[in-house]
């Protein structure tokens, strides 16, 4: 087996395993939330009697370790169970049906707001280093330093303020459902797809232009400049390829964010996303809900990681091509 | 185009006058070439010599038009085939550089892009500069890769650059400088970072392809017995100033100037050796390995008796510094036993007591990295003081003043940072804080390997002189055969984790040799303009005997 691809199994084993380790985390931490879901429900004025009479009809008096088995059981096979929000009723909703159309949604503006973010601070990072400390640098610099050090709320409001309210070429709001079109869809999350890109741009290109001024000391660049190789094409022939290691590693960080910190951006656009579902359930104390937001939560950061590690292991040729 | 020129040999290639040169620290300038003049005529080697820092490198690059960020070129003229470089634009320099002034840096191994293939990185400059089609370049550069004798000439460029040798890189690289068949190619210390039995065949292919492409040259060294075979003129540079120049076999036989006088200083210290049956240490048939598979030592016995040096040589990957790690027990061994004072010593560090650590003591290649620059010289030599032998305070001090004494330092220097020092007074404090320790034995890891030739010597006699008063022994490891004439008692020579041979300098350093310390003997550059042209002869000779 080449060697690489038995690393890259290796990390998904132990990917496997931080998952499961932290299913067990989120079970905890989850159980020593003050409260459950039937004084949630029931209201202050219910009876110790009617809580317990109510924990037992959805089976939270089993100890803690039968009901994590049963949900982690269900898990493996794809069930997350059901809700409870549907348990007092005739109607039983499974989460995985709850929290689908919400993770295609947030999956959507990750994606959309990724495929313009990444190639635009890969750009503005190796100009800002090809070019660096003049004027431009220093403008890129400015600019997307101040926009990551703005509230993320601020910019959403000041970007609807503007789009939406003054120029009215975008909805304030993007609420879409399942039946939006995708046309229509991508024109509704254009303002948070926007925002998020302000939001997470000015890390991954600092990280490239840091990535690419830290190789021009190599005597390898030396090299290519004593070569007669333009720099245009020192930087992008001869350091970028050095520079995928630390540059993944940022990507992948951000494009994590936007999949697990955005519920934000949700909230002010009321943007039907995974993250206002999951802080609606965490006051509900729907935990089955809760448990498997995490749980995806969880696994996006991994299989991201994972994703960064595998970029700096086939861009580095003393791990792709042993001796 | 230019490769079309006439190449008319005596002709001036290249004409610097009055090159003055300045670099930054901290934000202020300080001239580092202070008015050279240089004149190279097409086909000449000219080689420019000096201790570190005397600014060959940056007379070298100057000569492309190049300075290092932090150097600006503030006066003088360098005219190169009638082009004015500093006036030339930067395309115009770009145009120039790779095509018509190539560059063999220092150490291949960096040099080459770690990304790419060698011979991607070979055609580059050819097919950048439009000067071939990349098929053409690509097959010339499977020519030059074998006229440089590389093995596997056809295939060795699909390799990546950590996939080859250091001797098969530099000669790359060479490849690399000739695929456009410049006018000049700058040689920057191309083989410092060999090994001697590696630096002979790398010269030789040097030499032989700029004779064949009747290519100038400027060829930047500080070993001057390298310099001898492969330039026609020699210019020696000090401070940034030239010291003289002249033909080679003039400035070998006559040098006029004191200063170049002492740059054969280290050849003509010496000492007679002295034999003694105290034996101090014997490691004794030891195995030591870097994890399965990675046997380092296999089978080694040394020696060291009491009040004696003995240096231990091979090139880099024989196992003298593993070696130093089992001493020491930084690195236990995994077979055979250490003797020290006729007692078996633990194995692993951890399991020795803090006297038998006292005892033995070790002075490292870099003083730069081994010393914390943010202790002073007290701490640094007060810490062993302290720990070892108990002294606290005003004892302490007069301790540290007494060691800067025998290390020929004033008390002066006690409030100091290494920052401050030069690198010799860097690698005396290295001396004094292991002698702090009162050691029965100092291993000395290529303790005068990073310095300049003047400061080598005064090292090295500094040594000599400590272990006269102190009665200690040194295990001296190097790979400068130069250094080992000068100070050794016995010799070790080490080859692929085995011991070839230990003995009396005098018995080791003459015939009759076993093959490999012959090898490695007879690859040690003489400064004879000669040495190079008769090895090759004499070897060649005798493989034509064995076949």
């Amino acid at each position: 087996m080449h060697p690489v691809l038995r690393t890259v199994l290796q990390r998904l084993g132990l990917g496997l395993l931080t998952l499961f380790i932290v299913s067990i985390v989120i079970f905890m931490s989850l159980e020593l939330l003050p409260g459950g879901f039937a004084e949630a429900i029931l209201g202050q004025g219910a009876t110790p009697e009617t809580v317990a009479a109510f924990n037992k009809e959805i089976g939270l008096d089993r100890p803690a370790y039968v009901r994590y088995v049963e949900w982690i059981a269900g898990v493996v096979r794809g069930d997350f169970g059901s809700s409870y929000a549907g348990l007092g009723g005739s109607i039983k909703r499974s989460v995985t049906e709850m929290i689908a159309p919400r993770l295609y949604n947030t999956f959507f503006l990750a994606i959309v707001t990724a495929i313009f973010a990444v190639p635009l601070s890969l750009f503005l990072g190796v100009m800002a280093a090809l070019y660096r400390n003049s004027f431009y640098d220093r403008t890129v610099n400015a600019v997307t330093l101040t926009t990551i050090a703005a509230p993320e709320f601020f910019i959403a409001y000041i970007l609807m303020f503007i789009f939406a309210v003054k120029l009215r070429w975008f909805y304030p709001t993007s609420t879409v459902s399942e039946s939006t079109g995708f046309v229509e869809h991508l024109y509704r999350a254009a303002l948070p797809a926007i925002t998020l890109t302000l939001v997470i741009v000015a890390h991954m290109m600092r990280m490239t232009r840091a990535a690419i001024i830290n190789l021009l000391a190599s005597p390898y660049i030396e090299m290519a400049q004593l070569k007669g190789i333009p720099n245009r094409e020192v930087i992008m022939k001869h350091a970028l390829p050095n520079a995928w290691a630390p540059i993944a590693t940022v990507i992948a960080f951000n494009l994590a964010y936007l999949v697990v910190g955005v519920v934000v951006v949700e909230v002010v656009f009321v943007y039907p996303g995974i993250g206002q579902l999951m802080v609606d359930s965490v006051s509900s104390r729907d935990m089955p809900v809760v448990q498997a937001c995490a749980l995806i939560f969880a696994a996006t950061y991994i299989l991201l990681n994972l994703s960064a590690d595998i970029v700096s292991i086939i861009t580095n040729p003393r791990l792709l091509h042993p001796k | 185009m230019s490769t079309e020129k006439k190449r008319v040999k005596g002709e001036v290639l290249l004409e610097i006058r009055g090159l003055k040169i300045e670099g930054s620290s901290d934000g202020v300038w300080h001239p580092i070439v202070k008015g050279v003049d240089l004149t190279l005529r097409r086909g000449e080697v000219l080689g420019l010599i000096g201790e570190s820092g005397a600014g060959k490198s940056t007379i070298g690059l100057a000569a492309m038009g190049f300075a290092r960020p932090g150097c600006r070129i503030v006066d003088g003229s360098i005219v190169f085939d009638g082009i004015d470089l500093r006036a030339a634009s930067d395309e115009a320099l770009r145009e120039l550089r790779g095509s018509r002034i190539a560059y063999v840096a220092q150490s291949a191994a960096a040099s080459f892009n770690p990304a790419h293939r060698l011979i991607e990185q070979t055609v580059e400059t050819a097919v950048r500069h439009g000067i071939k089609s990349r098929a053409d370049a690509e097959a010339d550069a499977r020519d030059l890769y074998k006229r440089l004798q590389l093995p596997k000439p056809d295939t060795i460029g699909d390799r990546y650059p950590h996939q080859v040798s250091g001797g098969q890189l530099q000669r790359a690289m060479t490849a690399m400088a000739m695929s456009c068949r410049p006018d000049l190619i700058i040689f920057d210390e191309p083989t410092t970072a060999l090994d001697v039995t590696t630096q002979v065949e790398v010269l030789a292919a040097m030499r032989d392809i700029v004779e064949q492409f009747n290519t100038a040259a400027i060829y930047i060294t500080h070993d001057l017995a390298v310099v001898a075979q492969m330039a026609h003129r020699i210019m020696v540079l000090r401070h940034g100033k030239e010291v003289e120049q002249a033909p080679t076999r003039e400035m070998l036989k006559e040098p006029k100037e004191d200063y170049t006088k002492t740059l054969w200083a280290v050849r003509k210290l010496g000492k007679p050796e002295s034999i003694s049956d105290d034996i101090v240490l014997r490691v004794h048939e030891v195995d030591a390995s870097y994890g399965p598979g990675m046997k380092v030592l296999d089978n080694v016995t040394v020696q060291l008796p009491r009040g004696r040096t003995v240096a231990v040589v091979g090139e880099s990957g024989s196992g003298k510094s593993t070696l130093a790690r089992a001493i020491t027990g930084l690195l236990p061994p995994t077979k055979g036993e250490i003797y020290f004072n006729g007692k078996p010593l633990p194995r692993a560090l951890k399991d020795r007591d803090k006297d038998t650590l006292r005892r033995i003591q070790m002075i490292y290649q870099s003083a730069d990295t081994s010393l914390n620059p943010r202790q002073t010289i007290r701490d640094l030599i007060g810490r062993p003081i302290e720990f070892y032998l108990g002294l606290k305070g005003a004892e302490c001090d007069r301790r540290v003043v007494k060691l800067l004494e025998a290390i020929e330092l004033s008390e002066h220097y006690i409030d100091r940072l290494p920052g401050e020092l030069s690198g010799g007074q860097k690698q005396r404090i290295s001396i004094a804080r292991a002698l702090a320790a009162e050691p029965e034995i100092i291993i000395c890891d290529e303790v005068t390997s990073a310095l300049d030739q003047i400061v080598q010597e005064e090292i090295l006699t500094l040594l000599m002189r400590l272990q006269k008063e102190t009665n200690v022994s040194y295990l001296f490891i190097t790979h400068d055969i130069a250094t080992v004439r000068a100070i050794s008692d016995e010799i070790v020579v080490m080859h692929q984790g085995k011991v070839v041979q230990q003995g009396p300098k005098t018995k080791v350093l003459n015939p009759p040799y076993p093959a490999y310390t012959e090898l490695l003997l007879s690859s040690v550059p003489e400064m004879d303009p000669d040495w190079l042209t008769r090895l090759l002869e004499k070897r060649a000779a005798k493989s034509r005997e064995k076949a």
